[in-house]
């Protein structure tokens, strides 16, 4: 059942991802993007990171995404570009050798280090198995604790990026006439 | 060494080198794409890679420690979309082609 879970959620992922990158239609490509993040909260689920789970598909495919439609119908770009054409010579091939090299190298890393890591599947963290909201619990009681600091310290980066994105995306011509 | 993974439960292992590859595919996004949304959201596929390992590796060592950074990542993400595609809408107030190419503004 696990086993499925992870193909199902991992065809989900990588084909999301896939689709991103090669559709031309950003429209398209912002619906890959859904899939994508389906799937992972699929994962979030299946690791007992329930909350987690909510809000990847609030925040992302709920939010981040409808902004991304927002932005792609607002300026009218939801036409297919053409995607024949390589702006630099030999760009493709290279991001494909450096992309790949990436992912071989990090894989590499993983499985180096897989005795470390302790990739026996125990240590899984059995408290979030006690009640249905464990996992909640527990992150509240570590974020309003250890990192309260931290969460007062991204409300106001939350505030700095809206009153900065409306500024910025402000008329010039008001700016000039005064308010 | 032969990775035996057993296939009756996907370890922690799977889920690391899926986001590995996950990543790579964004890596290989943002390099490729002119479009500069469809590079945010290429940008958006390695946040979430990371965010999967974190989340794997957290229940892997049972410390919740790990969803708690996910959870500032997903805030810290909302807040450089919100600011990015201010940035590309007011841009795009003064050109007509949304490619990141065009924008050479700066360049010294």
């Amino acid at each position: 059942m696990e086993l499925f879970v992870f193909v199902v959620a991992a065809a989900m992922v990588l084909g999301g991802a896939l689709g991103v990158v090669t559709r031309s239609n950003p429209v398209h490509a912002a619906m890959s993007l859904v899939l994508t993040l389906f799937g992972i909260a699929v994962m979030f689920v299946s690791h007992n990171a329930h909350f987690l789970a909510a809000v990847q598909v609030i925040v992302y495919a709920g939010a981040i995404v409808v902004l991304f439609l927002f932005v792609i119908m607002l300026l009218g770009v939801d036409k297919a570009e053409d995607l024949s054409v390589e702006p630099i010579t030999n760009q493709r091939p290279l991001a494909a050798i450096i992309g790949v090299g990436i992912s071989a190298i990090v894989i590499a890393a993983i499985v180096s280090s897989r005795a470390g890591l302790g990739a026996s599947g125990e240590g899984v963290n059995e408290t979030t198995f006690e009640s249905p909201d464990a996992n909640i619990r527990q992150l509240a009681r570590v974020i309003f604790s250890d990192n309260v600091f931290a969460f007062e310290l991204t409300s106001v980066l939350l505030l700095v990026a809206v009153i900065g994105t409306v500024v910025m995306a402000r008329k010039t011509k008001s700016v000039g006439t005064g308010k | 060494m032969s990775l035996m993974f057993s296939l009756a439960e996907p370890t922690s292992t799977w889920y690391l080198v899926l986001s590995a590859v996950l990543f790579g595919i964004g890596t290989i996004g943002v390099m490729v794409r002119r479009n500069p949304l469809i590079m945010f959201m290429c940008i958006e596929l390695m946040l979430n890679a990371v965010n999967l390992s974190f989340v794997a590796l957290s229940s892997q060592i049972a410390n919740i420690d790990g969803q708690v950074v996910v959870f500032f990542v997903l805030v810290v993400a909302a807040a450089e979309v919100v600011v990015g595609l201010g940035i590309i809408v007011s841009i795009m107030r003064r050109r007509t082609t949304l490619t990141v190419d065009d924008m050479s503004g700066l360049k010294g």
